[in-house]
């Protein structure tokens, strides 16, 4: 019997008057991820095409584990280091079970970091995905909608913005408030205006600021602290890399955000497969460079944030990871391609003023996109005003 | 002909100045950060409300139209000040933390919506309970708000301790999200939402219905 045959048999229990009714969501959300659906949106308007919403998605969430690979190995390799060089030679935590099975403590080694580094991240992908599909599938079934397949992306996303350090129960309330606040309290995917992974994480870090910044949390080895580059580069300090390893990622950060080099592949996935505006990207990083380089040459002499140049801007911090896979989000972001020129520029240009100007956020990269998001109605609405006076005056 | 009962019991849930007519809001956000403030707070709008509305009421055949709100601001001023001195001479501190949000009251919507909507069309005493009415209902929101901030971001009630931090030995980890003023926009939010649950006629209608989805062979 094929899977189709199977999804088909089983469908009636789903439906309504079915003992497995308030299983719907979840029924749909297998059965739409599998083959692509006969249903479309009513009325004539409407462009049907094979790559739908639940494709898209599932696209974006591939590609993001090129940063997962990348950000993992890096993860174990500042992990093992550390455990290296302050001389402890046993895998501390849970994950031990199972890591001391595969790994030793040997940093040297390719496969022991990266194995050090999934054997973390998956455990708190898995975690963070079953807590938040458990409260969109709450409100599917009590809505009667259906199961947002963009929580793939939120998900995945949502774990490689948090440090390596973070500890399970906090990541679980920020991705209930993402998803709750930030996207089922509007009505679910579509109708959400601001990205539920950063509005998560955004929550976490206004909340727990000890736990989400600082110089504490990003090396997953207990009493190691390491601060960041970018959190250097604030304080006036040397960043602590040279540009060619803070391109391809060996430093200390978020999970997702080490690695430019890896994000910069995704990007060209994602714009190879249309999927990702590359207008945005081109927006953010246009106004990032501008308004660095206006920075430096305004210059300032007890700040050393001004004198920063564009190159180092695109490689530390969460910069690359925002540019590619947050500010890009189609539902947040700005509809009409115009307006996301626009909508880019200023997200680059707030995420640098952000970094030089503001000494209490090092990072402006979150705060940066949220203001963003909530700017993107109003570009696309002057786009439309602006369309609609040129046709006006065509006659 | 409103009774009794309804203006002084409608604005609690049925017609919440903050939760349906949202209005207040600047304070509910500044002084809910602990329940000492919030109390002293809620006393100083009750006050405030209920006497401007008797007050306005009484002289409400005498003022010309065309003047009324700067008679309306004017007794509000004066109420509030008095209200302000009293605060700093028998709670300093307290009157230290309100700061400027005592003042404030001044401008609160609620009291001036309250005296000119319907103090001025009603007598004495019904705009007396009107205005203690619609204090009472901004103080439920406030003490709510205050009773998930307070613990949620400092483990503390009044001050005490009633959740064990951290950082006293307990297990605790404060948020730090509560203690700033926009977490009480999402907590009044959700004070909506829990309201018009219960109250369903509450509910704006939808502005637009989004088309069911149809076999594709249909639409085609």
């Amino acid at each position: 019997m094929g899977l189709r045959s199977f999804m088909d048999e089983i469908a009636p229990h789903f439906e309504e008057g079915g003992k497995l009714r308030f299983a719907y969501p979840a029924y749909e959300a297998v059965d739409t991820a599998l083959y692509t659906p006969g249903f479309v949106t009513g009325g004539s308007s409407h462009v049907r095409d094979g790559m739908d919403n639940k494709r898209i998605m599932l696209t974006v969430w591939v590609c993001a584990f090129i940063p997962v690979f990348v950000g993992s190995y890096v993860w174990g390799l500042n992990a093992l280091t550390a455990m290296a060089e302050v001389g402890k030679t046993e895998i501390e935590g849970w994950q031990s079970i199972f890591l001391n099975l595969l790994i030793t403590t040997d940093p040297k080694s390719i496969w022991n970091c990266l194995i050090y580094g999934l054997g973390h991240f998956l455990p708190l992908y898995a975690w963070v995905f079953v807590v938040g599909i458990a409260a969109e599938w709450l409100f599917a079934t009590k809505r009667g909608h259906e199961i947002g397949e963009g929580y793939f992306v939120t998900s995945i996303l949502f774990t490689l913005s948090l440090p390596p350090t973070i500890p399970y129960w906090m990541a679980a309330v920020g991705v209930l408030f993402g998803v709750i606040v930030a996207k089922e309290v509007f009505g679910g995917i579509g109708k959400n205006f601001l990205n539920p992974a950063l509005t998560g994480r955004a929550f976490l870090y206004f909340a727990y600021p000890a736990q989400m910044s600082g110089d504490q949390v990003w090396v997953a080895v207990d009493g190691v602290s390491q601060a960041t580059p970018l959190g250097n580069a604030a304080i006036g300090l040397d960043y602590g890399v040279d540009w060619m390893s803070a391109f391809i990622g060996l430093m200390p950060g978020s999970i997702g955000e080490t690695s430019t080099l890896a994000i910069l592949i995704a990007a060209a996935l994602l714009c190879a497969t249309r999927i990702a505006s590359w207008r945005v990207m081109a927006g953010v990083f246009a106004g990032m460079v501008l308004t660095a380089t206006l920075f430096n040459l305004i210059g300032s002499d007890s700040n050393p944030m001004f004198e920063m140049p564009w190159y180092w801007h695109l490689v530390l911090g969460g910069f690359a990871f925002g540019m590619v896979f947050m500010a890009t989000d189609p539902v947040s972001a700005a509809m009409t391609n115009n307006g996301r020129i626009y909508y880019g520029l200023l997200i680059g240009f707030m995420c640098v003023l952000i970094r030089v100007v503001n000494p209490a956020f090092p990072e402006g990269m979150m705060l940066a996109i949220l203001f963003g998001n909530l700017f993107a109605p109003l570009f696309d609405d002057y786009v439309m005003q602006a369309n609609i006076k040129r046709r006006l005056a065509r006659g | 002909m409103a009774s009794q009962t309804e203006v002084l019991i409608d604005p609690i849930f049925n017609n919440n100045p903050i939760a349906l007519q949202v209005l207040g809001i600047c304070s509910a956000l500044a002084v809910t950060i602990s329940m000492s403030t919030t109390t002293v707070m809620c006393l100083a709008v009750l006050f405030v409300t209920t006497m401007s509305n008797l007050a306005v009421s009484l002289v409400r055949n005498y003022i010309p139209t065309n003047i009324r709100i700067i008679v309306q601001m004017t007794i509000i001023a004066s109420l509030v000040i008095v209200v302000d001195q009293v605060l700093q001479a028998v709670a300093y501190d307290i009157s230290k933390q309100l700061s400027v949000f005592v003042s404030l009251i001044i401008t609160n919507c609620i009291v001036m919506g309250r005296a000119e909507a319907f103090a001025m069309q009603n007598g004495p005493w019904m705009s007396t309970l009107d205005g203690f009415g619609n204090a009472l209902g901004y103080s439920v929101i406030l003490i709510g708000v205050a009773l998930v901030r307070e613990p949620l971001g400092a483990g503390t009630l009044f001050g005490m301790e009633i959740i064990p931090t951290v950082a006293n030995g307990g297990w605790y980890e404060p948020n730090g999200m509560f203690l700033l003023a926009p977490s009480a926009f999402f907590i009044i939010g959700f004070f909506i939402w829990a309201i018009r649950a219960w109250k369903t006629d509450q509910v704006e209608e939808e502005e637009f219905e989004i088309a069911p989805n149809i076999q594709y062979k249909e639409a085609a």
